[in-house]
């Protein structure tokens, strides 16, 4: 065994192209004067800094995770919506994947279009879109998340907002109309004559009528954006997401219960002027918003006490600008608001230091 | 589950089964032995012989006035060959006294004592004597710890089996195949400390080794078993205390300032064999494991042996190839580069991991995805103190209490992107004692 190649990783990393550690065959003689030379072939000894043992994660697992999560949704938009949902998605995905690759290209970074997240959001953009909405739109609404929301900031991990809602917020603010165009499902009779459709908070908001059946906005049996409509859908994937341990039971049913019960209160002192809880879980975004979107990774808080914070803030804000606001959905802005707090949120609630002294904290 | 526990912490693979079944055996006697001056935490030993000496199995070679320091003796019979600056598996070097040997062995034995006709001197005499030091891998004195400042009341003696890194099972070994001296040391420390309560603390993976020590202990009752969930660092010092008592060591202060000692089971039946046989710490238990070494086994390694002898009774590395030779577990064992560094005090294992497999050089950038900040035992914000780190800001990194991070490594082994959190993490903490120091200096 003297015949052994020595390898030796310096202890500093090397910042710029991420490598941790640059690896260089010693001689040797420049560890150990006495050693013999190493002959070739032979195993060798590389020396790292501990752990030696990492687990099987990684950031490309986990984005593939979350579009797997997604089909689902993506499934019961096609067959409620039909094939133009499908293409909007497609559109979308494209469109993402190519604006990321060109955004990594002129910046002369590593492509790392393969990770996974950038269909994520293209596919979360086209859920928030009406199954009507123009492709041209689409393709400017992703290049807008990915461009400003995500690499304009850095790139994957640092940027403060959700880019899929930024580039929805985007295309709002640019197709006023359009995106708020919506159709009905292919399954509902009145697709035949009515064109244009009102989901059941633009009906709830603006003609003060919550009469949707629950159970048809549970399947998503109503007019919509693509992925706002099938809560059971979305559920699911969810769940399966929960189940792979990737996100937080804290995130979604801490945003969820907080609609639910704030809207119960309003509900209950006025059940004739108020939608039931239920009406606000099931209706527009929030299905999709709890378990899509408040739990993305990069936008949510770290700790705990964050968390809590932001998901309760955030379901308190979705109820009022649903009920009081001049938008008849508030689930987007809820969260990209919140979104801002994040980095204030994970610094001022740090947990206690493991056996912290009271009187040591200034 | 059910089980005893801390908060946080990771569940790593264990690979355990490797090993586990595998009885004590011992090494082959080496031929030369090396033996650092430096094998505890504390000041480094003097040499009290010359080159050209001759010496014995179980003389001491090695001694120094200082507290915080234990004495090293030789572990064969034997001539001195050189004294001089060698590669420690510490990850430094450090003056060696090389032993060359004469092919004997000396025979240690003897019957147990009775420990009410030893006095309380007398034990941390023999201890001290003996060069004992933990022997779970801090390598801290014994006799630092049993020596606590006056008007401190030791309630307890915890002994740590946990055994949380993953491959190592020589403290299992230890507790299944010789409990009563296990038994006995503990019972010995609980006399030196004048504690009236002894705990075990056994992670719930080893029901044999609970069963064996259950038999030992019989029906007295001052000495109890705790049973620990199965998690990682459930043997660090903190973590342990908590789990067992409930008590938190606060920021900053030893076990002893709640009323606790631990030690390590490896620990306690040294110190049967330095009270009872009057045998120094020359020998000890070593998991030999991994994959990357071709027949894992447990050794009884005398102090000195060097990796690549004890490799070699293993099988020897796979052949071609990256691996990292662990002087411990996978989680914190330190990479060695070359063979020829001697078997210490502290060496509860050597892991051989095929590093290819399991190590990537390349990271990302940090998706925030809290799963570091969810398993740091300490509390901690590591993906922060990991950028603290890196950039050199030592006034954040000490805000956010990087200095109470006990390098478990947890947050590294958890993080998807595979950021190396902890080498950044001792960056900082390095940063913050050259700072310390210049300070000091400037005074
Ligand atoms: S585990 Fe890694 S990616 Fe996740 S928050 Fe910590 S440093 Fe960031
Ligand atoms: S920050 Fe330190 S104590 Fe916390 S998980 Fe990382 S290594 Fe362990």
């Amino acid at each position: 065994m003297e015949s052994l190649k020595f390898v030796r990783k310096p202890k500093r990393p090397l910042p710029q192209n991420n490598r941790i550690t640059d690896q260089r065959t010693l001689d040797a003689k420049e560890i150990n004067p006495n050693a013999e030379q190493p002959s070739q072939a032979a195993t060798r000894l590389i020396v790292s800094s501990s752990p030696h043992f990492l687990n099987t994660e990684s950031v490309p697992k986990i984005m593939h995770n979350v579009v797997t999560a997604l089909l689902p949704a993506t499934a019961a938009s096609v067959y409620f919506f039909g094939w133009r949902a499908l293409l909007l998605i497609i559109v979308c995905v494209v469109a993402c994947l190519a604006t990321e690759y060109a955004f990594q290209k002129i910046r002369k970074q590593p492509i790392k279009i393969h990770d996974g997240s950038a269909i994520i959001t293209g596919m979360l953009l086209a859920m928030t879109l009406p199954a009507g909405f123009p492709i041209f739109g689409a393709i400017l609404g992703s290049v807008f998340a990915i461009g400003v929301g995500k690499q304009l900031f850095g790139g994957l991990g640092y940027n403060i907002f959700n880019p899929a809602l930024l580039g929805r917020a985007f295309l709002m603010a640019t197709y006023p109309v359009l995106t708020t165009t919506w159709v009905w499902p292919r399954t509902m009779e009145k697709a035949i004559d009515a064109v244009t459709a009102a989901t059941p908070l633009v009906m709830a908001k603006f003609e003060g009528k919550f009469d949707v059946p629950i159970m048809d906005m549970f399947i998503g049996n109503t007019a919509g954006s693509l992925g706002e409509t099938s809560a059971i859908a979305i559920i699911l994937g969810g769940l399966y997401l929960r189940y792979k341990g990737y996100i937080n039971w804290k995130l979604p049913l801490g945003y969820l219960g907080t609609i639910a019960v704030f809207s119960a209160i309003f509900w209950y002192v006025n059940p004739a002027k108020y939608p039931s809880p239920l009406f606000h879980l099931f209706a527009g975004g929030a299905m999709l918003g709890a378990w899509f979107m408040v739990t993305d990774m990069v936008t949510s808080p770290v700790t705990s006490l964050g968390q809590w914070i932001f998901v309760i803030v955030a379901g308190i804000l979705a109820v009022v600008i649903r009920l009081f606001g001049g938008l008849p959905e508030g689930v987007m802005y809820s969260i990209l608001f919140m979104n801002a707090f994040v980095p204030l949120l994970n610094k001022h609630t740090r947990p206690k230091v493991f056996g912290e002294v009271k009187a040591q904290k200034g | 589950m059910g089980h005893k526990t801390f908060a946080r912490g990771v569940h790593p693979s264990y690979y355990k089964e490797l090993t586990a079944g595998k009885r004590v055996e011992a090494a082959a006697l080496p031929k030369t032995v090396t033996i650092p001056l430096q094998q505890h935490a504390g000041a480094p030993c003097e040499p009290l012989v010359k080159k050209g000496d001759l010496v014995t199995e179980g003389q001491k070679i090695g001694d120094v006035k200082a507290f915080v320091s234990a004495p090293v003796h030789s572990s064969i019979s034997g001539k001195v060959k050189d004294i001089e600056l060698s590669q420690h598996p510490g990850g430094f070097r450090s003056l060696s006294i090389i032993i060359e040997g004469d092919g004997t062995a000396k025979e240690w034995g003897g019957p147990a004592k009775d420990l009410s006709s030893i006095s309380v001197d007398a034990l941390k005499d023999s201890i001290r004597e003996a060069g004992i030091v933990g022997m779970g891998g801090a390598a801290f004195p014994t006799s630092v710890k049993l020596a606590p400042p006056k008007g401190k009341a030791i309630e307890a003696v915890i002994l740590n089996g946990c055994e949380c890194e993953p491959y190592l099972t020589a403290d299992h070994r230890i507790m299944l195949e010789e409990p009563e001296k296990v038994v006995w040391g503990l019972r010995a420390l609980m006399k030196t400390l004048a504690a009236p309560k002894g705990f075990v603390g056994i992670e719930e993976n080893k029901p044999d080794a609970i069963e064996a020590l259950r038999k030992a202990i019989g029906s007295s009752t001052d000495i109890q078993i705790i049973i620990l969930e199965a998690k990682y660092p459930q043997g660090a010092e903190k973590m342990l205390i908590v789990a067992a008592t409930g008590k938190k060591v606060p920021v900053g202060k030893l076990p002893l300032d709640v009323g606790v000692v631990v030690n390590n089971v490896g620990t306690a039946a040294a110190i049967f064999e330095a009270v009872n046989w009057g045998k120094p710490l020359i020998e000890r238990i070593v998991t030999v494991s991994g994959n990357g070494v071709k027949e894992p086994r447990n050794l009884k390694v005398r102090v000195g042996t060097s990796f690549e002898e004890v490799l070699s009774q293993c099988g020897g590395l796979v052949e071609g190839g990256e691996v990292e030779v662990l002087n411990g577990g996978p989680m914190m064992g330190i990479a060695q580069p070359t063979l020829s560094v001697p078997v210490i005090k502290g060496t509860s294992g050597i892991t051989v991991i095929a590093a290819s497999v399991i190590k990537s050089s390349v990271y990302e950038a940090c998706i925030r995805c809290a799963s570091c900040v969810s398993v740091c035992p300490m509390a901690l914000m590591p993906y922060k103190l990991g950028d603290f780190g890196k950039a050199f800001r030592t006034g954040e990194f000490k805000d956010w209490d990087g200095l109470s991070c006990i390098e478990c490594g947890c947050c590294s082994y958890v993080c998807p992107s595979k950021r190396p959190l902890l080498q950044w993490i001792r960056l900082g903490k390095l940063k913050v004692r050259q700072e310390a120091q210049k300070a000091a200096a400037a005074k």
